[in-house]
């Protein structure tokens, strides 16, 4: 049995090994997100902690039945001069789930995000370098991060 | 490639895009057999009007299986939107629109 356990790694350790080898895959983006987005991730979260309250629309569902899919918008089309919209997710891994950097375009975004479990959800929009966040609770029944 | 779908349609004054990318989006979290999968999923978009850019977004992996995305740009009828991506294994993917 331990022989059996110890030819199976060993296949699956060399497999990964050519692939790093060949220059596929790099070690440390292969297993979950990039060192990069990590930290913008935890300085996004940083400065929504401090952000006062918005005052532009947040659309996101009270209940999601499945947490592979939830529907958010972001309207902040009113507010002028709208230079990035975020979404953060708190209880997942890497909370940051995107950021939109707006140049020119209507301060106005629509995704559809993961979700591991129930969560607050903060809505971060920066307008004229002054950032203000709507957060709302979502439920998830059904995890879409993984096991 | 993976597939874009990509409708941009103008109405008074302002162009709504809706953008839809076929892409796995592995966290490389999840695990299947017992394996962890590896990571796959767009990394940053950027989209241009009419050579412009206009939105330049940061994705984290957390965004959807197949993501879909819908933004606003001032424009007219006839203007040219341009959808480009990057994963993190370095694919790209492009697609141009003509407004309707």
């Amino acid at each position: 049995m331990k022989r059996r356990l110890f030819l199976k790694s060993a296949m699956a350790g060399s497999a990964v090994a050519t692939a790093v080898g060949a220059g596929l895959l790099m070690p440390s983006t292969v297993f979950a997100a990039s060192a990069e987005f990590k930290a913008m991730s935890n300085k996004t979260k940083a400065s929504a902690a401090s952000a006062s309250a918005g005052s532009f629309k947040f659309k996101a569902p009270k209940i999601a039945e499945n947490g592979a899919v939830v529907p958010m918008e972001i309207d902040a089309s009113k507010m002028s001069d709208v230079s990035n919209i975020s979404v953060l997710v708190r209880n997942n891994t890497t909370p940051l789930a995107a950021s939109f950097n707006l140049s020119g375009a209507v301060g106005f975004v629509s995704t559809r995000i993961k979700m591991g479990k129930t969560s607050k959800v903060d809505a971060l929009v920066t307008a004229g370098g002054h950032a203000t966040k709507v957060t709302k609770e979502v439920k998830v029944t059904i995890g879409g991060c993984g096991g | 490639m993976a597939k874009i779908k990509l409708k941009p349609k103008a109405r008074k004054g302002v162009i709504s895009i809706k953008a839809l990318i076929k892409h796995p989006m592995e966290t490389g979290l999840r695990k299947k057999k017992g394996k962890l999968v590896p990571a796959n999923h767009i990394m940053s978009m950027v989209v241009l009007h009419n050579g412009t850019k206009m939105v330049n977004a940061d994705i984290g992996s957390s965004v959807s299986k197949d993501p879909y995305f819908k933004f606003k740009v001032p424009g007219a009828k006839g203007d040219t939107i341009t959808l480009k991506y990057k994963d993190n294994l370095g694919k790209t993917g492009t697609k141009t629109a003509k407004s309707k």
